[in-house]
């Protein structure tokens, strides 16, 4: 596949590519990640060594390896989709015996110098495949049966792998962020519909069959469920994150208790802080307005990749931009509805401001192909 | 290959019109994440931010001050003292095992005591203070406060703990405090938080008992910030509680101290009451025992001899013991038959020494009998067939109300733990109690304070106080509360005839200090000092037919335990009564030999305020009374009389 497949009448060059960088898109990630910075500078409690340097190197390196993927031309990353797949189920398949177990799953890989989560990666690896797959498939067999049976497949084999670790929130994002590319790949509705269906149905099997002999779940899954409905029912036990996150949030009140000031985390009644529940603490020092300020900046950088991704005529390139957005927008929204107990706890970071690597990292290199999709993109 | 242009148009208006789907769909979801923002932070703001200031804050209490317990002369009956702890911190410590070695080394601290806090630092948070031992000397504080550095998370921390200085003198009076238990809380309506704190100090007994929430005051309260774990981060503000209040009694405490001196050896009480107040002056029980033992925590060795002692050191006889009057129940029948009009005070019974009821025999304690003696005679010597006669004549009824209106039978109201009722037994009582009908038998052996009459010795003082003024005079315990004077018990006149009420005076007048009168032994010679009296002996068990037969007689051939009481009510000085005494000695046999000698020391020693001269007693018993005297001295005060020649 050459270069000449696109009707291109100009590509930048060399440093010139620099230049042609989506720059707003770049701004806005930097400002949320200093947003986080900030974050976590308050709940270590004023110190900046615990986690922000780290993560602010981690977010150096991150833009770095963001405009060095953006360098290559999109179709080499076109190129590499395959293997960018195979890379990562090797080592989700790797995870289940060398990973180590943290919190009862087993999710990482230590590399020595950061410890890999291979599902992270996948998330990428699967957008890249798939959008490589229907860039490849011509367009009238979309929505065949069998074509539409293969990229399930693609996508149904790394949540299986997540799902033994066990890791349900990443196999959520995974199937949603799959799904989401066929869906705007042009796959019939109908499919999509179908599987909605199911889905209701099932849920709603589960939950008539509780008390009856055809019971599907076991009673303490139930309980799960109920404190998750209302997490008041249990707030000492599984509710107790839940609800003293909700009671962060809610106290923020307009503006917020003021940086630093925050005495639900400060004061350590929330959990995972500087990790998973970081937008509380955010919340909770800065209010409704430095809250929905965050819910805006994401918007707009899902906002700039959409503008790129329909701005650009290569079928590849507009898919992965809009996969990575998607797989952006997923980390934020279940992150957002899951602290405000609008979802359950499945444990999925808020991007770019909680502390971390992998999701840093794998979100940067997601970044960096949207950038690569911009800057060679045909003009 | 290049794609063909047409295919690439129509995937792209596909993604297009996909994406708005999708973008719609994100954008309707980041709307409702938007709402929920705004509903949990503005709409319920309030409500989360008193969760989360719920969350955070936490009242401590400040355990208030004690108030303390003094004499009726300032003298402190029970005080509140430094003590010093020495507490650990574990997350200071370091090497736990390590720094309680080291601490061994310096402090000796038992096994026990040891394994106990060791616990109890493996079950609370690393940061709270655990105290390892109580109650360590000075020198123990010293040692371990140089030898800091080498302690780490060891401190030494002063608290207060009661103290009752007089010890086993008033411990029946003030009581004793111990840490609040289970069983307390189950039994005491007292939502008071105070009580929450564990091993929270609280009266068990007497005055500390019943004045608890007097003396206890309320506690003061520090609101504090804590984290999810509950280690404190800073304090907010604070609110000083308010310190118990401080009580007076009416006991004076050297007289308090004399009479259980006086009483040492014998189970018995003694009791001396003000006349014209009803001030309770002594009010002594004995054996007593230490109530600082208690507050310390008593051991079981100690505990078991307090129990297993038969002269039962722990119950306050002077409130909670009842026993038959005996020949002291004499004034009231004879009050309630010449009160009636049945017998004229000078009419005379003949008293053959027995006087036969429905088939039984009854024996005056004179078997050869009085011959003929009026109402003066009858209680002089008293005599017990007049008092057969006359209650047969005004009946069980109005004696057991003459008793009641001299507070026999009567609850009292003085607080401390269990005061006994007594009995003024009537018909009514029999036939409800025992079901039975009262027999002419029951009133005669009542008539002489024996069958089912009861009374406390605090009863046969107030009984005397009546007798005595006229007036229905009622103890009192409590002389002011944080300064403030309680009301007292004189009472209103009780509207009895005086010229019979003088009579009766006489006639106690004249046990005393008529040749013939039974306590004629015990009298007091100084004219202002003189005393009225009545002996009484009650019958714990009949002396039976095969016992007589072995040559069982008297008392002495008797076990301790079946002896009779010996009992005595008194008051002084007969011109102008100031002071009421009652005394009781369990199994101490007769009255007049047992306890009337006590009566008389006693009520002299209150009269003198102090060691009366030994001018006021009859010359031939002077040498034995010095004597006495010296013995009680040095066993007040030790030694005092080598320091003041020395």
């Amino acid at each position: 596949m050459s270069y000449l497949e696109y009707q291109v009448r100009y590509v930048p060059s060399g440093l010139r590519k620099l230049l042609y960088l989506n720059w707003p898109l770049i701004i806005l990630l930097t400002a949320v990640a200093c947003a986080g910075f900030l974050m976590l500078y308050s709940v270590a409690g004023g110190s900046a060594s615990q986690w922000m340097e780290p993560q602010a190197k981690r977010f150096a390196m991150g833009l770095g390896l963001m405009v060095l993927i953006a360098m290559f031309p999109i179709w080499f990353w076109r190129n590499m989709a395959g293997l960018a797949y195979i890379v990562s189920l090797v080592l989700l398949v790797a995870v289940e015996f060398l990973g180590e177990t943290r919190m009862g799953a087993q999710r990482w890989i230590d590399l020595g110098f950061m410890r890999l989560q291979p599902s992270e990666l996948m998330k990428i690896g699967m957008v890249m495949m798939l959008a490589a797959y229907y860039d490849w498939l011509p367009l009238k067999k979309v929505s065949h049966p069998f074509w539409v049976l293969v990229p399930v497949v693609f996508i149904m084999l790394p949540v299986m792998l997540v799902l033994a670790q066990p890791d349900l929130g990443t196999s959520i994002l995974l199937v949603v962020g799959g799904a989401a590319v066929m869906f705007l790949a042009g796959v019939h509705w109908a499919y999509f519909a179908t599987v909605i269906a199911a889905g209701v149905g099932a849920v709603v099997a589960v939950l008539e069959s509780r008390g009856t002999t055809w019971q599907i779940l076991k009673d303490y899954q139930y309980r799960r469920i109920d404190t998750f409905l209302d997490p008041s029912n249990d707030p000492l036990g599984a509710g107790y994150h839940i609800t003293q996150a909700k009671i962060a949030l809610g106290s923020g009140g307009w503006t917020g208790r003021g940086f630093m000031q925050g005495t639900q985390s400060r004061l350590n009644f929330l959990p995972e802080k500087h990790t998973d529940f970081i937008f509380t603490t955010l919340a909770e020092e800065f209010g409704f307005v430095g809250a929905f300020a965050l819910l805006v900046l994401y918007g707009l950088i899902i906002l700039f990749c959409v503008i790129s991704a329909l701005s650009n005529k290569d079928r590849f390139a507009s898919l992965l931009t809009l996969g990575v957005a998607m797989t952006f927008f997923l980390y934020f929204a279940v992150n957002m509805s899951m602290v405000m107990g609008l979802a359950p706890v499945v444990g999925v970071p808020l991007p770019l401001v909680s502390y971390g690597g992998s999701a840093m990292l794998v979100l940067m290199i997601g970044f960096g192909l949207v950038q690569s999709a911009h800057v060679h993109k045909p003009r | 290959m290049r794609k063909p242009q047409k295919e690439t148009e129509q995937s792209n208006r596909t993604i297009t019109r996909r994406a708005m789907l999708v973008g719609t769909a994100q954008l309707a979801l980041m709307g409702a994440l938007g709402y929920r923002m705004q509903s949990m932070q503005i709409d319920q703001a309030d409500e989360f931010r008193l969760l989360a200031d719920e969350n955070r804050i936490n009242i401590r209490l400040i355990p208030p001050a004690r108030g303390l317990i003094f004499d009726a002369k300032g003298v402190p009956l029970a005080e509140n003292e430094q003590n010093y702890r020495i507490v650990m911190v574990r997350e200071d410590a370091g090497d736990v095992e390590e720094v309680l070695g080291r601490l061994r080394q310096l402090v000796a601290i038992p096994d026990d005591v040891l394994a106990d806090a060791i616990e109890e630092l493996n079950r609370r948070s690393p940061f709270v203070p655990v105290t390892i031992m109580e109650r360590v000397s000075w020198d123990d504080v010293a040692k371990v406060t140089v030898n800091a550095p080498a302690l780490p998370g060891i401190t030494a921390e002063v608290g207060l703990s009661r103290h009752y200085p007089l010890g086993a003198d008033l411990a029946h009076v003030v009581g004793y405090v111990g840490p609040v238990s289970d069983f307390d809380l189950s039994r005491i309506d007292d939502q008071d938080p105070l009580l929450q704190i564990p091993r929270f100090q609280i009266g068990k007994t007497g005055v500390e008992n019943k004045l608890e929430r007097t003396l206890r005051g309320s506690a003061g309260t520090r609101r504090i910030e804590v984290n999810a774990l509950g280690r404190v981060m800073r304090e907010l503000d604070r609110q000083e509680g308010v310190p118990g209040a401080d009580i007076q009694l009416t006991i004076d405490a050297e007289l308090q101290t004399y009479v259980e001196a006086r009483l040492e050896g014998e189970s018995a009480a003694a009791i001396v009451m003000d006349l014209e107040t009803g001030d309770l002056r002594a009010l002594a029980s004995a054996p007593s025992f230490d109530p600082n033992k208690f507050v310390r925590g008593i051991s079981v060795a100690d505990w078991t001899g307090l129990t297993e002692d038969p002269y039962r050191p722990l119950a306050a006889k002077t409130i909670q013991g009842v026993y038959p009057p005996g020949s002291t129940f004499k004034m009231i029948t004879a009050l309630a038959a010449i009160e009636d009009g049945v017998i004229d005070p000078e009419e005379t019974v003949y008293c053959p020494g027995y006087m036969d009821v429905s088939d039984v025999r009854f024996h005056c304690w004179r078997r050869g009998g009085h011959g003929n003696i009026n109402l003066h005679e009858s209680l002089k010597q008293s005599c017990d067939v007049y008092y057969y006669d006359i209650c047969q004549r005004v009946g069980i009824d109005k004696i057991a109300d003459m008793a009641r209106r001299f507070g026999i039978g009567v609850e009292h109201d003085v607080p401390l733990s269990a005061v006994a009722t007594g009995l003024a037994p009537d018909k009514e009582w029999k036939r409800r109690v025992r079901g039975e009908d009262w027999r002419v038998g029951d009133t005669v052996n009542a008539s002489i304070g024996q069958g089912y009459v009861l009374a406390s010795p605090l009863q046969l003082a107030v009984m005397t106080a009546r007798l005595a003024t006229g007036r229905s005079v009622s103890p009192r315990l409590i002389h002011t509360i944080n300064g403030v004077e309680q009301p007292t018990g004189a009472g209103e006149p009780m509207g009895l005839n005086e010229n019979y009420l003088r009579r009766i005076r006489q006639s106690m007048y004249d046990v005393c200090n008529h040749s013939r009168g039974t306590a004629y032994r015990s009298r007091i010679v100084a004219e202002e000092a003189r005393m009225a009296g009545k002996t009484g002996t009650s019958q714990v068990r009949r002396i039976t037919p095969e016992e007589r037969a072995r040559g069982v007689t008297s008392n002495a051939d008797l076990p301790w335990e079946r002896r009779d009481h010996a009992l005595w009510v008194n008051y002084a000085p007969f011109e102008n009564p100031r002071f009421a005494v009652s005394v009781i000695v369990e199994h101490g046999g007769g009255g007049s030999a047992a306890a009337a000698p006590i009566g008389r020391d006693v009520t002299l020693q209150a009269l003198y305020g102090g060691e009366p001269p030994l001018s006021a007693y009859p010359s031939n018993v002077r040498s034995r009374i010095a004597e006495q005297q010296e013995r009680i001295r040095n066993r007040i005060a030790p030694g005092s009389d080598a320091a003041s020649q020395a």
